[in-house]
């Protein structure tokens, strides 16, 4: 029986080195494993050949939708990713190394990681952030958990246009916990200060809220962070990273903790992940922060260079006691988040986001003009807006698939209640051309479902 | 070497724009608007490539070095799988249109490769179920406990521990931590397997369950782990198999047929995805009958006709543990090396990545000290403590390996052991390879003997020396702008 094509010992090397070992067979080396521990089944498809498994994923891949118009967002965005990304990104040097436990062999994961968090707090205007987390959802579970541990407080107020597969997350991760939660619906799609401020008392750990909300709508936290730090409440504000060409920072508004999802910063969409859970906040909360931090220092010589740092926060030191149990995280997409970035630089990313402002809008406007459809317009967006139709929103946006186009997110798979409710999100990949014939096409399919 | 922001020149542009084809639209209002630019550099596309490019020269990498890091499972990534992650029609799947009315049509073939894959994986494994949703080794065993603690909820029972051996991944009790749980630690017996009189001991009925590496972290297979099964069943505590050294088992047993519960498999490691310098991973974990029901949702089930669909219709479920269906590239990567592999394949992960640890443990033995002077599985762990006698620790020797042009082996990994030298040379590895590793290993053991000061100086050959860790936490700078 041939080998599969990964091994490199030939009959000659296993002979010999069976005989090193002092055994006759490899079956000898496993006789730990008795006979009643053998597995009932092990009924696999035989191995194939390269090509034939690459043909049939392509089988696959094409079973999936080819050249759908994404107007879909919902926190995940379809933007352009430069090429100078995946061709860096491939190296072998970064994809197939390992965590950088030994700094020497280790430089160029490190201190690309350090111009990530660099970055990070460039963008937020953050003062420190870690080396990343899983994805957006993940991250802001890992804040509320930092909060706890920064206040010893069991309380936390949650905003309703807190992305809802966060929310849900939250809420599975803390069932076996005590903590009490506080779900506050928006007002005219912002955070309702109002309720914020009757939920808010001195047991409160933290407030979550997030920019661009669910809904789209832009917002300033400046308020509810001074009232939350009243009360000895942090804020802990979600946000989506290229909105901040434009939007006031959370380090602006005196956010404490701030995470999102970094999927927009050079990352495909990839049905779902690998994405990029980012988190930056104050220096002072740095020892609570999860997650591994790159440091600068020196060597021997007095050469700059980088660590991993503050490891006594992290389990493989501090095990039950860690600040979480994370070990692997998303080193890679971190740095190819530091290489967009990069490259957009400090007015590209102004730019940038810009553009995607300015089709969104036209959006809105074409949209407004479609009888019977209203754009929601209480609050500010920026690439992402509330929708209602005459129609329900699931057979309206099932109708415009047929016509190739993703119209929308429906909200009532989120908020039962909501089904005439739709979000739209544009992104620079968007064509005058494209939003044009989306407004065509919905003026027409309403005309006739 | 200068950092990116270092390389910054004023109006210096990487990045081309559509010009806008679309009205310049009214501002928003001041007060929601960022006044200054982010502190972002200005760099040229080609400064940007050189940049990178020269940080990818000062790393070790599978690609260029032997990496035998115990317990990481460093072995070659098969570069077609990437291909296929890549490919038009599954990077660029939005994750949110299966969640539109008859969404599921446009993402046939992705839920197909989720459904296989679960299938693929409860044959390799025994259990009856996966959820692929978690992202990484220490994910999947937080979803295992919550899992636990969702089972003892709708029982009724009052359960407050989770036991792990002192062997463990530090993983395993912070996930149990911060799942709610007490966990106790149980110690290992000179041989360096569970002691069970002490696991005796401390099953009361308050334990939720129990995590074990099996083979664990020594390397070592417990031969009792049907016995452990039967103790921790009668208290009705669960076992879960840490899937980290699934690598070593692959068709030789099956953790659902030990009488394991639940497990995770780091995917990264045994079905050799690539690490990228500490992640993207994933973790999707296996369960028998008794925690069906508590798998988070989205499930990938199939319609009579053959088409697939989500389904989140499972009252018991604990919820969502990652925002949609997982890592979806990884699982993509690791399905498609699942495949090429075959039935065969895979027992031979496990034949040749036990056989080449046998060989390390073999030739190594008498020059360093082996503390379970035993048969391993797909790792071998030795001592430095006859060398540190002598004012060289594991970490010189590690630091002599740098030189060598090979990535250390883990060092002071599993805490049980002084001194620990964990060793996996994992199956993709040449035996030339791995003789010239024995090679430097003797070298550095007879130097060790001869010279123990000429180790303050390794590694010499890097771009740095030896960093100052102690002043990295004093003088804490993770901010070039800070």
């Amino acid at each position: 029986m041939s080998l599969n094509p990964y091994i490199a010992n030939t009959e000659d090397d296993v002979r010999t080195m069976l005989e090193v070992i002092g055994v006759e067979r490899i079956d000898d080396l496993f006789h730990d494993i008795q006979p009643q521990h053998g597995p009932k089944s092990f009924d696999l498809p035989k191995g194939r050949s390269e090509y034939e498994v690459v043909e049939h994923v392509r089988g696959l891949a094409r079973r999936n939708a080819q050249e759908l118009l994404l107007f879909v967002g919902g926190g995940y965005y379809d933007h352009y990713i430069p090429a100078v990304i995946p061709s860096l990104i491939s190296r072998g040097e970064f994809l197939t190394a390992y965590t950088p436990y030994q700094p020497e062999c280790s430089q160029g994961t490190l201190q690309a990681l350090y111009e990530y968090q660099s970055s990070l707090c460039a963008l937020t205007e953050m003062e420190v952030s870690n080396a990343s987390l899983y994805d957006g959802g993940t991250a802001l579970y890992e804040a509320m958990m930092m909060a706890l541990r920064v206040n010893g407080r069991n309380k936390v107020i949650v905003d309703g246009g807190v992305s809802p597969i966060y929310r849900k997350m939250i809420r599975s991760y803390t069932d076996n916990l005590n903590i009490e939660f506080v779900e506050v619906g928006p007002a005219h799609g912002q955070s309702d200060r109002g309720q914020i401020e009757k939920f808010l008392d001195d047991q409160t750990s933290a407030v979550i809220v997030q920019n661009p909300n669910f809904f789209g709508a832009v917002d300033d936290h400046s308020d509810i962070v001074k009232m939350a730090h009243a009360k000895g409440a942090l804020v802990i504000q979600s946000v989506y990273p290229i909105a901040l060409g434009m939007v006031k920072t959370p380090g602006q508004m005196g956010v404490d903790i701030a995470t999102g999802e970094g999927q927009s910063l050079g990352l495909p969409l990839n049905f779902g992940g690998p994405y990029l859970g980012f988190m930056v906040t104050k220096k002072e909360y740095i020892r609570k922060m999860p997650g591994r931090i790159v440091g600068e220092t020196v060597d021997a010589q007095g050469r700059r260079c980088f660590v991993n740092t503050l490891q006594a926060r992290e389990q493989h030191i501090r095990r039950e006691k860690a600040t979480s149990n994370i070990c692997t995280n998303v080193s890679l997409c971190a740095v190819q988040a530091a290489m967009y970035l990069s490259l957009l630089g400090r007015q590209g990313i102004r730019d940038l986001a810009r553009l995607i402002f300015d089709k969104a809008e036209y959006a809105k406007h074409l949209i407004g003009q479609i009888p019977g459809v209203e754009v929601k317009r209480a609050a500010p967006t920026f690439n992402e807006f509330t929708v209602s139709l005459p129609k329900p929103a699931e057979a309206v946006v099932e109708a415009m698939i047929s016509r190739g186009i993703a119209a929308g997110f429906p909200l009532s798979k989120y908020y039962p209640g909501m089904t005439q409710y739709m979000t739209v999100a544009v992104t620079e990949k968007r064509t005058r051309n494209d939003i044009e014939r989306y407004a065509q096409q919905l003026k027409d399919v309403l005309g006739k479902i | 070497m200068d950092l990116i922001f270092e390389k910054s020149i004023e109006g210096r542009r990487g990045y081309s724009l559509p010009e806008s084809d679309v009205p310049s639209a009214k501002p928003l209002a001041a007060k929601y608007v960022r006044p200054q630019s982010p502190t972002l550099p200005e760099v040229g596309e080609l400064d940007v490539v050189r940049h990178f490019m020269a940080l990818s020269r000062r790393n070790f990498s599978v690609d260029g070095n032997f990496y035998p890091l115990g317990s990481c499972t460093m072995k070659y990534n098969p570069r077609f799988t990437e291909v296929l992650a890549a490919m038009s029609g599954l990077a660029d799947l939005h994750p949110l249109l299966p969640q539109l009315a008859s969404g599921d049509r446009l993402v046939q073939g992705a839920l197909a490769i989720l459904y296989e894959m679960e299938q693929l994986l409860c044959e390799i494994t025994g259990f009856s179920a996966f959820t692929l949703q978690p992202l990484a080794g220490a994910h999947g065993e937080l979803t295992g406990a919550m899992m636990i603690a969702a089972y003892h909820k709708a029982k009724k029972n009052r359960k407050k521990y989770i036991i792990a051996p002192d062997s463990a991944h530090g993983t395993n009790p912070a996930s149990a931590a911060i799942a709610g749980f007490q966990t106790i630690t149980i110690p290992s017996t000179e041989e360096g397997v569970m002691d069970l009189a002490a696991l005796e001991r401390a099953l009361t009925d308050e334990v939720a369950g129990i995590m074990l590496t099996c083979p664990d972290t020594a390397g070592i297979f417990n031969r009792d782990i049907d016995k452990i099964a039967q103790m921790v069943h009668k208290v009705d505590g669960l076992m879960y198999y840490d899937g980290a050294n699934l690598n070593a088992v692959l068709g030789r047993c099956r953790p659902g047929d030990l009488g394991f519960d639940v497990m995770h498999i780091n995917l990264h490691k045994t079905f050799s995805t690539p690490h990228g310098g500490g992640g993207p991973g994933a973790g999707p974990v296996g369960v028998g009958p008794k925690l069906m029901p508590y798998l988070p949702v989205s499930r990938v089930v199939r319609r009579d006709d053959g088409t697939f669909r989500l389904n989140y219709d499972y009252p018991e479920s604990i919820g969502y543990v990652a925002s949609f269906y997982g890592n979806f590239a990884v699982i993509v990567r690791a399905y498609a090396y699942i495949l090429l592999l075959g039935k065969e394949g895979l027992k031979q992960v496990s034949d040749h990545a036990v056989l080449n640890a046998n060989y390390v443990m073999a030739r190594l033995k008498g020059v360093f000290d082996l503390p379970f002077d035993r048969t391993c599985m797909h790792e071998c762990v030795f001592s430095a403590c006859a060398q540190s006698k002598n004012g060289v620790h594991a970490i010189d020797l590690a630091k002599y390996l740098i030189d060598q042009g090979i990535h250390p082996m883990t060092v002071y990994f599993p805490l049980i052991v002084r001194e620990a030298m964990m060793i996996e040379p994992t199956e993709t590895e040449s035996k030339q390879t791995i003789d010239r590793f024995i090679q430097c290993m003797m070298d550095a053991a007879d130097l060790a003997a001869r010279d123990p000061e000429a180790f303050h100086a390794f590694p010499k050959t890097m771009p740095i020396s030896r960093p100052d860790e102690v002043k990295a936490v004093k003088d804490l700078n993770v901010n070039f702008f800070d």
